[in-house]
């Protein structure tokens, strides 16, 4: 028994194998698949549709607020493309995103299983978000929904003249197939854990998707409930949330919110999860507190649950609970800096590389903690009175979710991607790309801060003169972020063919999916592996991976 | 383009404007400091341990307990400051000073109504002294709308189904922006307007070019409109209760419960009767919703409210001349709502 060099697991020659992507061809070989990773694929093809569709949506909107009249959109349609940019984004590409497309991919190889436990559910999955889609896609070409992504009643359910049945409906199915990539996911973790792979042996990125799932399993039958009650409202005419009809509108919040606050960890504990990964190979360490950040997930989770009315603190509760809820926002704020402040730790005599993937994380973990700190302003009460509902809240969850889960999911596409095409991406342009999308980001979203402490409310397809040239400012900063989005699109896809390949570990990293070849087979590993290192502990994995080639 | 057409900050025009703003400089200052000094570690670390040839491996480190512990500690510890300071904040938000001056404002898809008790109507105006405490009561005729004041560093969210009360402190005069700040459907962005802070003598010359009487003196009008008084009589003969002092009042219902006579009682006692009947009468009195729209809802408050004036019940003869002097003059409802509280 020898033990490997990091150069022997970086640079062993890939054998021409057969792997997951030509053992078999044909559009059913796809369209059926079973296999974990083709589904990955196809959720990356339909993920990526939806976010340039919702793409072209902030576009036309930061265009239209160019000039503080509304001139280039009508009042409704301006509206219809903020509520479709709302919709398209959050349940069809940033809920699924990380899960399906990354977690799909990698969760079963970082487990050394041979796909997730249920294979069927998965594809089923897939296609449950597929008919969301097509009913999405539908209502935007038959004219498209006006009531913003949150619904409120009683707009929705009574003055509204879009369509918001429709919506409404394709929310509720992509719901179901959000449940059922969180209960694959559970039960995956649980039961197919290679040999050796206990909890505490697990990377990172599988505790996050495993906090994931549990909000996904609990909170999202909440959201189908809810959208349930208000299609029966505008369709039968039930009293539920209308005043006219003796309901209450008020309900409708805190229900949309019971689901939509957890909402947003199913959305960014997953990206924490790539910072995780990410961070441990870029600096060839094992992250700092591996517990406190495994257990942090768990409480992001739980808390995420206590928090809902946060949003409501003007919307008419009582002064009691404006206050429990604000004290136990700040709760959900500490495990969050956990994160922050391991990762940083981490980054202590290190080894760290400034490639692409980890670029990306450093500029996530600068937007990420703006994102929190500013969540923080929010849920200080008398600061949320002024500033909800406003710029400074658009901002704010900009930031955690396109700063946050946006630049995560691109480092862990540029981190995995030659695990799933077996290709380097060109280093170069991705850099380029990680800049544009950072300075991007930041021109476009940080004026919107000011914006919001100016009063400027959200919403709006006019606005005050006084308010044009940051919104200017915004509009220049949103093409320079359409850019750096675009940029990957285009080398990736040509990194495809003209790239170098990539061995099965060309990041000397560690884990279970570097321990297979680039792209994996179809069952994932040649033989079940066994797992006797610690998690990211490089000496034990070289050993483990030094054992391996001699046999 | 000219620096002042580019403001940065916010007119600070309220009472509690500058408590806002002190908190919010405290928050940039505090979160902007640890977000910036972690910056700086993470790009000192990043770069002095950058890969090179002699650290392609990490060393690794355990973390010493008190690092972590410190890290958790300290952040909510500063947590606490911020929620206490936000809550002070809040509560000087929410709590209305006695001596305020009524308003009744109405969202309406697309435009802000607003009633003044001496009578005065505006859309998408409003006319207030300066250092005058005002109260908004309002209330939505359709959707969720939301009242906000930025200038005055205060919104609150208009319902459809009850009465909400919001109050600011102008102190300094000018024109200051209202928005409407809960999406509200076409025409969101234009749900916009104007307030008016003016010095307390021009306000008094506003106030005096008012129309048709005082709002409780239409509220009398509409509450025999509506054949209000052949129930709610003056004396105790009537099939309806005496109104008579019953503003802000302790009520005892037929199911025991006691409630306090307030605005959104009142409300309710007018759209859904049946919902809380006064102990010893019985559920006779129909709805009148669909048929009270919210402007006519505020002018029968007021009329209630004047009504209310009085201490305690009174022998019926004298309340009648309370009554009539009561109507037609302008109220002063700021001291009501507290009077006669047990």
């Amino acid at each position: 028994m020898t033990t490997a060099t990091l150069h022997d697991v970086r640079f062993i020659e890939p054998e021409k194998t057969r792997n997951y992507i030509n053992h078999d061809y044909g559009i059913f070989s796809w369209l059926l698949t079973r296999d974990h990773k083709r589904i990955a694929i196809l959720y990356l093809f339909s993920v990526t549709i939806m976010f340039i569709l919702g793409g072209f949506f902030a576009m036309m909107m930061r265009i239209e607020l160019l000039t503080p009249e509304g001139d280039v959109l009508t009042s409704d349609t301006y509206n219809k493309f903020f509520t479709l940019h709302g919709v398209v984004m959050i349940f069809f590409f940033l809920i699924p995103v990380i899960p399906a497309v990354l977690g799909n991919f990698i969760l079963p190889i970082m487990l050394g299983a041979k796909d997730l436990a249920f294979p069927r559910i998965n594809l089923l999955s897939w296609y449950l978000y597929i008919i969301a889609a097509a009913v999405g896609l539908y209502v935007i070409i038959v004219g498209g929904v006006d009531t913003g992504w949150t619904f409120y009643t009683p707009f929705s359910t009574q003055y509204s003249n879009t369509h918001v049945l429709g919506t409404t409906f394709a929310g509720f199915v992509a719901g179901f197939s959000s449940i059922l990539t969180g209960l694959n996911f559970m039960v995956t973790i649980h039961r197919m854990r290679a040999p050796g792979l206990t909890w505490y042996r697990l990377p990172l990125f599988v505790w996050s998707m495993y906090a994931t799932s549990i909000v996904q399993l609990l909170a999202t039958p909440v959201l189908a409930i809810t959208l349930v009650m208000l299609m029966f409202e505008r369709f039968f005419g039930v009293g539920i949330f209308d005043p006219a009809l003796g309901g209450d509108p008020v309900l409708f919040q805190h229900m949309f919110w019971f689901y939509s606050h957890p909402a947003v960890y199913i959305m960014i504990l997953p990206a924490m999860g790539v910072a995780s990964e990410v961070v441990a190979a870029f600096t060839r360490k094992k992250i700092f507190g591996y517990k406190f950040v495994a257990f942090s997930s768990l409480a992001i989770a739980f808390l995420g649950f206590l928090v809902w009315a946060h949003h409501l603190f003007v919307a008419g509760i009582s002064v009691y609970s404006a206050l429990i809820f604000a004290f136990l926002s700040y709760f959900v704020a500490v495990p969050s800096a956990i994160k922050v402040f391991n990762w940083t730790a981490t980054l202590y005599k290190a080894s760290v590389s400034w490639q692409t993937p980890m670029l990306y994380i450093l500029g996530f973990i600068g937007l990420f903690t703006i994102g929190g700190v500013t969540g923080l302003f929010l849920a200080a009460l008398g600061l949320d009175i002024h500033v909800t509902d406003t710029y400074f809240v658009v901002a704010h969850f900009h930031y955690v979710m396109v700063g946050g889960v946006v630049m995560a999911y691109l480092a862990g596409i540029h981190y995995w991607w030659p695990k799933i095409t077996g290709r380097m991406y060109p280093e170069w342009w991705a850099r380029l790309a990680a800049l544009l999308v950072f300075v991007g980001f930041n021109l476009t979203f940080l004026p919107q801060f000011v914006l919001g402490y100016l009063g400027m409310p959200r919403r709006y397809h006019a606005y005050a003169p006084e308010f044009q040239v940051l919104n200017v400012m915004s509009s220049a900063g949103a093409s320079v972020l359409a850019v750096g989005y675009a940029l990957p699109l285009f080398y990736l896809i040509w990194s495809l063919k003209g790239s170098r390949k990539a061995g099965p570990n060309p990041w000397g990293a560690v884990g279970l999916e570097w321990a297979t070849t680039s792209p994996p087979p179809k069952e994932n590993f040649h033989e079940t592996p066994v797992v006797t290192w610690e998690a990211y502990d490089y000496p034990q994995f070289l050993a483990a991976m030094g054992e391996t080639q001699n046999v | 383009m000219m620096l002042s057409d580019f403001p940065l900050w916010p007119e600070q025009a309220s009472s509690v404007a500058g408590n806002v703003d002190a908190l919010f400089i405290f928050m940039c200052v505090v979160c902007g400091g640890v977000s910036l000094l972690t910056f700086i570690v993470i790009f000192t670390l990043a770069i002095k341990y950058r890969r090179r040839p002699d650290n392609e491996l990490a060393q690794d480190q355990e973390p010493p307990g008190w690092l972590e512990a410190g890290w958790i500690i300290l952040p909510f510890f500063i947590f606490m400051v911020m929620f206490v300071w936000g809550a002070w904040v809040y509560f000087r938000l929410q709590r209305v000073p006695d001596d305020a001056l009524d308003v009744y404002a109405t969202g309406k898809q697309w435009m802000w109504k607003f009633q003044h008790p001496t009578g005065q109507r505006e859309i998408n105006e409003l006319h207030v002294p300066v250092n005058r405490p005002v109260r908004i009561t309002m209330a939505s005729e359709d959707v969720i709308h939301s009242l906000f004041f930025p200038a005055f560093r205060t919104k609150m969210d208009v319902l459809p189904n009850r009465y909400r009360a919001m109050w600011f402190k102008a102190t300094k005069v000018g024109r200051y922006h209202i928005f409407c700040a809960e999406y509200c459907g076409t025409l969101h962005s234009g749900m916009i307007g104007w307030v008016d802070v003016m010095e307390p003598t021009d306000y008094q010359r506003w106030l005096a070019g008012g129309p048709e009487g005082s709002l409780a003196s239409q509220g009398e009008k509409l509450f025999q409109k509506y054949a209000c008084n052949t129930c709610h009589t003056n004396d105790a003969t009537g099939r309806g209760p005496v109104l008579i002092g019953l503003y802000g009042k302790p009520v005892e219902l037929s199911d025991n419960r006691i409630v306090t006579a307030d605005d959104n009682y009142i409300r309710e006692s007018i759209l859904n009767p049946t919902a809380k009947v006064v102990k010893g009468f019985s559920p006779i009195m129909p709805t009148f919703q669909g048929q009270v729209n919210e402007d006519d809802l505020i002018k029968l408050l007021a009329y209630v409210k004047s009504l209310g004036a009085q201490k305690t019940f009174v022998p019926e003869v004298q309340s009648q001349q309370k009554v009539q002097e009561h109507s037609g003059s302008p109220l002063n409802p700021g001291a009501l709502p507290n009077e006669g509280k047990p």
